[in-house]
């Protein structure tokens, strides 16, 4: 479609702007964290690498941001067992209520995370809490797991239904078993959208912060609520800036890849 | 010691096979007996039951009823990977993350076939259907027919009893297809290999196969050579179904051919005489001709030959169809409208069964 010379600028404007919304604050932290002012002021009045420094010796932190990788790793690797079996029976075989099934998997990423932690942890002071398991990284792992099952869940099942069931016909009637047809046909049919799935995943649970709360109990601290408790501590406030922009260039990495796996097989 | 060769000579035997799907009944017992290194067809429309027959020998499907026989050895309950079959498949089915030599070899590697020698027969297969030069591409690489031929070679490598091939040329373009048949016609005697093929192209049926059977409704319409199928249609369903159905019946059969009954005459053998005159029969009819008075409904110029839709006198209506060995399409577009007379010996009209 062709458009006038004003429209093509003023949508140009519009998706300037836009996009505008969204970086110049990150590129603001990003600046911010090598700000030598500890206030902020702007412009900078001189660039240092202290808060990063400090960042690094905080041991709280690291603390933290270990908590968080155990919760991340821990519910990826759930959300990659849970989910791929759950899609391939959904996708696979024909059984009384599976449309509610399929349905009930997906619903814990709609639910609000409120209602997700206030039920959990109902739920686990109720039934764990009687045999001596308290709440702790375990209770966050599964109560993460609940929404990264979704997005390992969508991620396969659109593969499986791509991909169909033809290639591992193919592959049993060139006289593989059941097994040898997942190991060389199926899994790295599926890998690509495993990996996009889990690191999707991986990103939910880590900054999750709702679910959290309710389910860490007192001594589990990952990043986020680190982040939410030192944000408004004066002296603390530079080195959340430093994780904020850590965060930011950590993740550009996996999501960029996350979108080009989800593209790559299939498209011939 | 004395040894017995089992030779059996049939490589497919099927017995009373059924499949329902639910409710549909898609194959209604089908018995049919191929015999070792024919080459042989299942004709039919979509949904004859043909590619699920097909389905059901590879092992894709489980039988209902009746039993699937290879080579004598029954494997009704046998899972695909436990029967001496390769599936040349319609859309190829080719594993798109592995290359042209891995899929081939992929037969030999699941049955653990040492390397040197699976690398060897995967090359010699790649040959055989001219793809050298191309084994480190993936499929996403190739055309049409190259993919074609790689899903070839990746079942013949295996050396299987027999070989299924479900509407093999169906997606190449008419050109390529017809080199296909060809190739395939070729490959075949080359390998002696029993091929069984499903398709739903009634020529590619006619010109490439031993035998045909016609599927129509789940079931066996008929099995022969593709003479016998074409001259000598068992039903009205195959007399349709293979070539031009040319069907006279009821009045027309008691006026034109003094029996009662349905009769098939195909177009080409109908001459097509110009007749000024309505009253008698034509003088140059022999006495093993019939012949039919008829107007002229529609001529159609087809190069090498025209087509002639005539309507009877005695009601019905044939196509007849006449090679331009003289005439030009100037000569035959004028004749729409005119009085002709068809003519044939009476050892080409065949009754038809319902």
């Amino acid at each position: 479609m062709n458009l006038s010379r004003p429209a093509r600028l003023l949508f140009r404007l519009v998706l300037a702007a836009g996009l505008a919304v969204i970086y110049v604050p990150l590129l603001v932290v990003l600046l911010n964290s090598v700000n030598a002012d500890r206030t902020f002021g702007w412009p900078p009045s001189g660039l240092t690498l202290r808060w990063w420094a400090a960042a690094w010796d905080s041991a709280g932190l690291r603390d933290a941001l270990w908590t968080s990788v155990q919760a991340g790793l821990g519910a990826t690797a759930v959300a990659l067992v849970l989910g791929t079996m759950a899609a391939f029976a959904v996708q696979r075989y024909r059984f009384f209520g599976r449309d509610t099934v399929s349905l009930l998997i997906i619903l814990p990423i709609a639910l609000p995370g409120i209602v997700t932690g206030i039920a959990l942890n109902n739920a686990f002071r109720a039934v764990l809490e009687p045999f001596g398991v308290g709440l702790g990284l375990f209770t966050v792992i599964v109560g993460h797991a609940t929404f990264c099952v979704v997005t390992v869940y969508n991620n396969v099942l659109a593969r499986l239904r791509r991909t169909g069931t033809r290639l591992e016909e193919a592959s049993a009637d060139l006289g593989a078993d059941t097994f040898t047809t997942f190991r060389l046909v199926t899994f790295p049919m599926m890998r690509s959208a495993l990996l996009a799935g889990g690191l999707l995943a991986f990103a939910l649970s880590f900054d999750e912060i709702i679910v959290t709360t309710f389910t860490a109990g007192a001594g589990v601290r990952t990043l986020p609520i680190w982040i939410f408790e030192n944000l408004f501590r004066p002296n603390q406030a530079p080195v959340v800036n430093v994780v904020a922009a850590a965060l930011i260039l950590a993740s550009v990495v996996p999501i960029y890849l996350a979108q080009r796996l989800s593209g790559e097989v299939g498209t011939h | 010691m004395f040894s017995v060769m089992p030779q059996s000579e049939t490589a497919v035997r099927l017995r009373g096979l059924r499949k329902e799907f639910g409710t549909v009944t898609a194959v209604d017992g089908v018995d049919l007996d191929v015999q070792d290194g024919e080459f042989f067809a299942m004709l039919g429309p979509s949904g004859s039951g043909k590619t699920t027959v097909l389905r059901m020998i590879a092992g894709f499907e489980t039988p209902t009823a009746g039993s699937v026989e290879l080579g004598g050895r029954d494997v009704t309950r046998l899972a695909p990977f436990e029967r001496d079959v390769n599936t040349v498949f319609q859309d190829y089915a080719l594993f798109p993350h592995m290359s042209v030599l891995d899929n081939v070899e992929y037969g030999l590697r699941v049955k653990k076939v040492r390397r040197a020698e699976r690398r060897e027969r995967a090359l010699d297969a790649l040959r055989s259907v001219r793809l050298e030069g191309m084994e480190g591409r993936r499929p996403g690489q190739l055309s049409g027919g190259q993919r074609q031929r790689v899903a070839l070679a990746r079942a013949l490598v295996n050396r299987p009893r027999v070989l299924l091939l479900d509407e093999p040329l169906g997606a190449l373009d008419l050109k390529l297809r017809e080199e296909m048949q060809v190739e395939l016609k070729a490959l075949q005697r080359e390998v002696g290999i029993t091929f069984l093929f499903v398709t739903h192209d009634q020529e590619e049926a006619l010109t490439m196969s031993d035998r045909v059977a016609v599927f129509g409704h789940g079931r066996i319409e008929q099995v022969g050579t593709p003479a016998e199928i074409y001259e000598r249609p068992a039903s009205a369903f195959v007399a349709g179904f293979v070539g031009t159905s040319n069907l006279v019946s009821g009045e027309a059969a008691r006026a034109v051919l003094g029996r009662d009954g349905t009769f098939s005459i195909r177009p080409e053998k109908l001459r097509v005489v110009l007749d000024a005159s309505d009253a008698g029969p034509a003088p140059d009819v022999g006495s093993d001709e019939h012949a039919a008075a008829g107007t002229v409904a529609e001529v159609v110029y087809a190069g090498p030959a025209t087509r002639f839709v005539v309507d009877l006198d005695a009601g019905g209506r044939l196509i007849a169809l006449q090679q331009n060995l003289q005439v030009s399409s100037m000569d035959v577009t004028g004749l729409r409208g005119a009085r002709v007379r068809l003519v044939w010996q009476r050892r080409h009209e065949f009754a038809i069964t319902s």
